[in-house]
């Protein structure tokens, strides 16, 4: 039984690791869009919510479960929807006409 | 295979997208593109989720969660659409408070189902810091969002002995949590999860509005461990990898966050800072300086002589819905053979990067926008540095005056270019409610009243000229 407890410990550890190198290489202008972004992934918990209203047997866990799958869902989407609604608004410069053309010419 | 092997296949690779996503964020120009896989690999995990066996049955109440999902979606997207920029920092503090509250109920439930298997202590430890965890999270969101909705007080909220009536809070939940730990009782729980909401409240309370980028930040990673302890619970690898990555991203957040304000983390949370106002708000000094004021074709004369400007706005720039036309005219500026950069100060704003983002709405192109060192650097050979509804991160004390309590915050160094044009609203202090030397300073020419106006009377002198 303890060996499942070391194999979380043991992923939840190196997903620490792993996430503080990424995290530390975004630019401060996309801090707030790595908020809402990291925001809408903790909203992963509506998965556990499933389970847990998927698996209820009494009134009481039906409807805490019910509750939780809305409030995970508002977060899930919600905050895709407004990451992503903001990472559009980031565009780079438009290109001019004068000037050297740069090789970042939008698609 | 088995469905099972094959579910937990997709779970790897949901974890697998969200990492991708946050990888796609060290460049905007892949970063939207990051956000969709993400999403995408979220959609695989709940679309596996339904074929899922739960105590070796397929899922009870299908359309039960469907209609919970229906509701969720029908409030979240218009939500998300519609809101305004300047209104993010309450949004993502919502979206966080119910992400920690699911995080909450999942634990509660899951404890209320296992409980009469025995289960074993550690995982009655896990169920416990997940409703702790969750629940602060839900209620400090909330309150962090009544703050920045101007619904209550944005200055801090203080009472005789709140540190000690804090510190007696938390001490009570923790002898809770050690109490349920032997006994396994469900009431105490129910204690344990009021106590946990007003610990919430109670530890948001003294927090002012210029430190709420620092607390988002925080209850962010708040509800990224609660969901991590949540998959300890219910057995997740993929609760457990997504949550430890927001936990990572909160507090990596957090100590930026605090850096940038040159306070300790525990300094912004506990001493209910900007609670005191000394500045006097006076033009002349004690020692008989004075400060120059001018008119916004004063400064527009200025700008068109310069040939480098560096812009440095504050989050009072969108409180007057300038940054439009600061943006016509900086670009009026460019068309002129004149460059122009955004000097952004990381707790510009309510949150990380919300001044970023606030222009990147008024078409500002990216390349402008300027972290901190690159502002310094740029600002030393700058013709005008033009400051627009900043103040305390241009303010000099935080380097000369070591009195001062933003003393050792890193600031943007606008006295380093050659002539400082300070747009303000009147000679009322900042948020940290102290004097501002640089209004003082030789270089400064500053112009009074709102920023928009007065941008847009800069743009038709310059158009004019």
């Amino acid at each position: 039984m303890h060996n499942v407890l070391i194999q979380y410990a043991t992923v939840l550890i190196l997903t620490a690791f792993v996430g503080t190198e990424i995290i530390a290489k975004v630019p401060s202008i996309l801090h707030t869009p790595l908020m809402s972004g990291s925001n809408a992934i903790h909203g992963v918990i509506l998965v556990g919510s499933m389970l847990i209203l998927g698996g209820a047997t009494t009134n009481l866990q039906e409807v805490l479960g019910f509750l939780a799958v809305i409030l995970a869902t508002l977060n899930v989407v919600g905050g895709f929807v407004v990451t992503d609604r903001m990472l559009e608004m980031f565009k780079p410069r438009a290109p001019k006409v004068k000037e050297t053309p740069t090789d970042e010419v939008a698609p | 295979m088995s469905r099972e092997t094959l579910i937990d296949l997709l779970y790897l690779f949901s974890a697998t997208t969200f990492i991708v996503a946050l990888k796609g964020l060290g460049s905007p120009k892949h970063a939207r593109r990051g956000n969709m896989v993400a999403a995408f690999g979220m959609l695989v995990a709940i679309v596996a989720t339904f074929f899922k066996y739960v105590d070796g049955h397929a899922l009870h109440h299908v359309w039960l969660i469907l209609l919970a999902m229906f509701i969720g979606v029908i409030i979240a997207v218009p939500t998300a659409r519609f809101v305004k920029m300047t209104a993010m920092p309450q949004l993502v503090a919502i979206f966080n408070g119910v992400g920690g509250g699911a995080a909450s109920l999942v634990s509660i439930t899951e404890f209320i189902h296992i409980r009469s298997n025995h289960p074993a202590t550690y995982v009655i430890l896990e169920v416990l810091l997940g409703v702790l965890i969750g629940t602060v999270s839900f209620a400090g969101s909330a309150v962090a969002f009544l703050k920045l909705q101007e619904l209550m007080t944005g200055r801090p909220v203080t009472y005789p002995g709140q540190q000690l009536i804090n510190g007696l809070v938390g001490v009570a939940a923790l002898s809770l949590i050690v109490t349920i730990l032997v006994t396994a009782s469900t009431p105490l729980l129910w204690i344990l999860l009021a106590l946990a909401f007003v610990l919430g409240v109670i530890f948001v309370l003294p927090i002012g509005g210029a430190d709420v980028p620092v607390l988002i930040s925080l209850l962010n990673a708040f509800t990224g461990l609660a969901v991590a302890a949540s998959g300890f619970t219910l057995g997740s690898n993929l609760l457990i990898v997504a949550g430890t990555l927001v936990g990572a991203s909160g507090i990596l957040l957090t100590r930026l966050m605090s850096k940038a304000m040159g306070r300790s983390l525990s300094n912004v949370l506990f001493s209910a800072f900007g609670s005191v106002v000394t500045a006097s708000g006076a033009t002349t000094r004690d020692d008989g300086r004075s400060v120059r004021s001018g008119t916004p074709e004063d400064a527009a004369i200025l700008l068109g002589f310069s040939s480098r400007v560096v812009i440095i706005p504050g989050y009072g720039l969108a409180v007057a819905q300038g940054q439009h036309v600061l943006r016509e005219l900086a670009d009026l500026l460019e068309s002129k053979g004149i460059e122009v950069f955004y000097a952004i100060h990381p707790v510009a704003g309510r949150m990380p990067g919300h001044m970023n983002v606030l222009l990147a709405e008024a078409n500002v192109p990216y390349e402008q926008l300027l972290e901190l060192d690159e502002s310094n650097s740029e600002l030393a050979t700058a013709d005008v540095a033009l400051v627009v509804g900043a103040n305390d991160t241009v303010n000099p004390a935080a380097v000369d005056d070591p009195s001062s309590p933003i003393y050792g915050m890193p600031i943007i160094h606008a006295d380093l270019a050659e002539n400082v044009i300070f747009l303000k609203r009147s000679m009322r202090p900042g948020f940290a409610g102290i004097e501002n030397d640089l209004l003082y300073n030789p270089k400064t020419t500053l112009v009074f009243g709102d920023a928009k106006d007065t941008l847009t009377k800069m743009v038709a002198a310059v158009k004019a000229n």
